[in-house]
């Protein structure tokens, strides 16, 4: 199998940067242009944070999908891919298999019990102001590690894109990219992020498919050729078996099965991805909403698993690792490596656009943690109107925005699935249990939740900073310095476990009881979807 | 839902416990229950199983079936099966078994809501 298009000349990429530009430039305008239009009757605090509850299943389900496959599924995985062969695979096989635990255990029982935010279901039979001020906090935490994730992503396309690999030049598009997001969700709300995640979702899929076909049809459709290529260009056997990245040590064995934990429970307890279901009338088109998405994002998934390995074999890990952006660049290069200055143009411009969305979709989810819990419940003690309710999130978003420009300068480098997981490692820990305890257990009460959510962000965060992640490595944020006493790079094992534990434990020492007319109301209601329809619709 | 429901709240003044031990209710939830914890489990366990495959059974996972295919790159997609299958058959089962009991519950409790009585229930709400 003889290459029969040149290979990437990384220095080539420059002279395509207006093009590049210019094609995201279109892009902006077109979904500034939806955005305000969408915007026109936004009224009510629930047209702000839950567009209204006006979108049907399969619009809500590629939304959905639009915020999952961020920067992270696609640059992220198919780098992994590109890189480390087989063990890339496993990121996109957790992240699709955990929209199971979404689909069955949580989506429709929690769009049936809340009204905006993940807060409103925690403390649905639960004591407000503790339970709530608990879930805003670990809302506010997850956001910021999936924000920290998406703009280490644009850091690297960035810097592929223009060539710029200094500090100041990536720092100041960055701001660049900030700003527009800012600018999305304060004019938009909920209905204009929603759009321009739809709008971005199909033409991520669109693209990836085109580029899935094209990689396909130089291996005259025959996987196992490609396969063969990826091990060619690579030189390593190994790219199509388990253990290349992490079948090293037994530590490294451990971290696997860490990641692999995280990824599937992490899904279900992502506040972003959570608050979508409220953007639905009923529970039925949350459900809808939720098989849409596990459609679309498998197929992408599979997609990545062409084009990280079309990458290894087409492009090459050197090439790759050596260019400005390292593994996040896989893509991008293998765009280019195809279509030329147009299809990485464009690759580059969806590939932005996610970044944007995701990034959108995070801030209005803290935003409205914050206003809706922090603000709305706690300090203003259920006396704000809804107006300084939606004063008081828009206000967040700027400072959201800023936190985030300020995250993505430092967060430069590391491979943005391996962010997200960490995300990911934070929500099933500092959520999951809960949302599964207060759905599930009649017994849980307070007490269990505020272990358990405090235990298990606090548990997460504490081994993040102690992990080689942070310190220890020469991958290391902070290369300089040796504090690493945690082994593993992922958390999961460790503090979601703790997690599940300290909510029992929390639960069955508590010598307070709860209501149980609150857990009557709470399961009739999410099984039956009582009031959570009519309440609605005005 | 507490003190922030702006919006009125057609059940807020049903007798919950009342709904709650109705068999009507206990089926629902037992028919919801029998479905999706057994399958969460089922689920979850085929994943770690692949997961630990993948981890400590390098040797067998590698073992190549045809061509440049081996038995994980074959595992792996088969969980995308899975998971296809497993979302097909919840929606089919809500659809045929939840669904139907589900509405017919809350077209009860709202019905009670243009009772010409019109007093609450139980007094369960806030």
């Amino acid at each position: 199998m003889t290459l029969m298009v040149p290979a990437v000349n990384v220095t080539d990429l420059k002279d395509t940067t207006l093009l590049n530009m210019g094609i995201f430039a279109v892009f902006v305008a077109i979904t500034m242009v939806i955005v305000i239009r969408a915007s026109r009757n936004n009224k009510t605090a629930a047209d702000y944070y839950a567009a209204g509850r006006s979108f049907t299943g399969p619009q809500n389900g590629t939304a959905i999908a639009g915020d999952y496959l961020s920067a992270a599924s696609f640059l992220g995985i198919t780098g992994a891919i590109a890189i480390n062969g087989y063990d890339g695979f496993m990121y996109s096989i957790g992240f699709l298999v955990a929209w199971l635990v979404a689909l069955l255990l949580v989506a429709e029982l929690l769009r049936n019990t809340g009204k905006f935010t993940m807060a409103d279901v925690l403390s649905f039979r639960l004591k407000q102001r503790p339970v709530r001020i608990a879930a805003a906090i670990s809302t506010l935490a997850v956001c910021f590690f999936y924000l920290l994730a998406q703009m280490a992503g644009a850091g690297s396309l960035i810097s592929l894109l223009l060539g710029i690999s200094d500090w100041g030049g990536q720092a100041l598009v960055i701001v660049v990219v900030g700003a527009l997001m800012i600018m999305y969700v304060l004019i938009g709300g909920m209905k204009g992020t929603t759009w321009v995640q739809i709008i971005k979702a199909m033409l991520l899929i669109a693209g990836a498919a085109v580029m899935t076909f094209w990689v396909l049809a130089i291996y005259g459709f025959n996987l196992s050729d490609l396969l063969g290529g990826a091990v060619e260009t690579s030189g390593n056997p190994n790219m199509l078996n388990p253990g290349l990245q992490y079948g090293k040590t037994e530590t490294s064995k451990l971290d696997f099965m860490s990641l692999g934990l995280a990824l599937v429970l992490g899904t279900a307890a992502l506040p972003h991805v959570l608050m979508r279901f409220y953007t639905v009338p009923t529970a039925k088109e949350a459900r809808k909403s939720v098989v849409w998405s596990i459609w679309l994002i498998g197929i992408f998934y599979l997609f990545t698993l062409v084009l990280g390995y079309g990458a290894a074999a087409l492009v090459g890990a050197d090439t790759i690792k050596a260019a400005p952006g390292g593994v996040n660049s896989a893509a991008p290069l293998l765009a280019f490596h195809l279509g030329g200055p147009l299809l990485l143009g464009f690759i580059s411009a969806v590939a932005f656009a996610t970044i944007l969305a995701v990034v959108a979709g995070l801030t209005i989810t803290a935003a409205a943690s914050f206003a809706h819990d922090i603000y709305a419940s706690v300090i203003a003690k259920g006396k704000a109107d809804a107006d300084t309710e939606v004063k008081v999130a828009r206000r967040t978003v700027v400072v959201i925005g800023l936190l985030a420009i300020a995250g993505g300068i430092f967060a430069n480098g590391q491979n943005v699935a391996f962010l997200v997981a960490l995300a990911f490692a934070v929500a099933a820990s500092a959520n999951l249990p809960t949302i599964l305890y207060s759905l599930f257990w009649r017994r849980f009460t307070t007490q269990g939740a505020l272990w358990s959510m405090y235990g298990g962000l606090s548990a997460a965060i504490i081994l993040i900073v102690l992990s080689p992640v942070v310190s220890g490595s020469k991958t290391s944020m902070i290369p300089g310095a040796n504090f690493a006493i945690f082994p593993l790079s992922n958390p999961g094992i460790v503090s979601i476990p703790l997690a599940f534990f300290l909510g029992w434990l929390g639960t069955v020492l508590d010598k307070r009881k709860e209501d149980p007319t609150k857990q009557a109301e709470m399961e009739v209601r999410s099984l039956t979807g009582v009031g959570a329809e009519k309440a609605t619709n005005h | 839902m507490g003190h922030d429901a702006q919006e009125t709240d057609a059940a807020a003044a049903v007798d919950f416990k009342e709904v709650q031990s109705t068999t009507q209710f206990k089926e629902l939830r037992k028919r919801h229950r029998s479905f999706v914890f057994p399958m969460s489990i089922a689920f979850l366990l085929w994943y770690f199983a692949y997961v630990l495959l993948a981890d400590y059974a390098v040797g067998f996972m590698s073992t190549k079936v045809w061509g440049n295919i081996n038995i994980g790159l074959i595992l792996g997609l088969l969980q995308f099966v899975s998971t296809f299958a497993i979302t097909g058959w919840y929606v089919s089962y809500s659809n045929r078994k939840l669904d139907p009991i589900a509405s017919e519950i809350r077209h009860e409790i709202e019905g009670h809501e243009f009772d010409k009585h019109g007093n609450p229930v139980g007094g369960t709400a806030k």
